[in-house]
């Protein structure tokens, strides 16, 4: 149970530091880890299928992109536009008013059960991919078409104007 | 696996559902206070996350598979928002030689 809250921490210091941190690159680094910590949540509650998801494609494919197009844009703390202390201050204010309002109405719920894994084999792949390809065989193949026009655009937006070169 | 799972027995799922809108209004600040178009989208991806996370907690607390289902899917999204968005960034980048968005002001208009 305390292995939760440690957790939890974590993720909460680490995601402060990936929107405090100056640089550009820490922040990325910064992500990594709270992804890692979040690896750690699913594990916890037994979903092991997106526990393995989450850091194949966050940690590693997402990640990697975004390094990428860091180290290629040669982004660094001197190149970094900051906004205005007053800017920032109205923006924490906002962030904050949205969190206590979502506290607010989440305290309405009242108290809740504890969490309890009513059926622990529910994240394990064979079960998932039973319910994948059975009652989401649609959008499944639907995602494949999602992932194959996204890598067509990206191409293409990437892509130099042949007219211009 | 035993022993790991037995340590999250009798967390509340409110303590879930706290934990997800803080990290929920982490990444809403992030999106607010920052002006490189690379760590906003960091901070969206924060957003996801904790929503996704939301998702799994009550997908394992009613024993339903859906939600995970909707986890894998939301994953295949943001990783198709992501290439799209970063190929957006490169070609800002190129025109403006900048990632800062207030270059990219008349987008208000």
């Amino acid at each position: 149970m305390n292995l939760f809250y440690f957790i939890a921490f974590l993720s909460i210091f680490f995601s402060l530091l990936v929107i405090f941190s100056k640089n550009p690159v820490y922040s990325v680094l910064y992500l990594i880890v709270t992804f890692f910590t979040l690896t750690i949540h699913y594990i916890l509650l037994n979903a092991q299928f997106l526990a393995i998801v989450n850091f194949i494609v966050y940690m590693g494919a997402i990640m990697v992109l975004f390094l990428f197009v860091l180290m290629l844009l040669n982004l660094n703390e001197d190149s970094e536009p900051m906004k205005s202390n007053l800017i920032k201050v109205a923006g924490v204010v906002a962030g904050m008013c949205l969190l206590v309002t979502l506290v607010g109405s989440f305290r309405a719920l009242g108290d809740s059960d504890p969490l309890i894994l009513k059926n622990p084999e529910i994240g394990l792949v064979k079960n998932l991919g039973k319910v994948l390809f059975d009652e989401f065989l649609l959008p499944f193949e639907i995602s494949s078409i999602l992932l194959l026009s996204a890598m067509v655009g990206a191409v293409l937006l990437a892509k130099k104007d042949p007219k211009k070169i | 696996m035993e022993s790991i799972t037995n340590s999250i027995q009798g967390v509340p799922l409110n303590h879930y559902i706290l934990f997800c809108a803080i990290l929920f209004s982490i990444g809403v600040m992030g999106v607010l206070i920052r002006r490189n178009a690379i760590v906003i989208f960091m901070s969206v991806e924060l957003m996801l996350n904790a929503v996704n996370l939301l998702l799994t907690a009550f997908s394992v607390h009613h024993g339903d598979a859906s939600g995970q289902v909707f986890v894998f899917f939301v994953m295949a999204l943001a990783a198709a928002e992501v290439a799209v968005g970063l190929a957006i960034i490169v070609m800002i980048y190129r025109n403006t030689s900048s990632t800062d968005i207030n270059v990219l002001n008349r987008l208000k208009w």
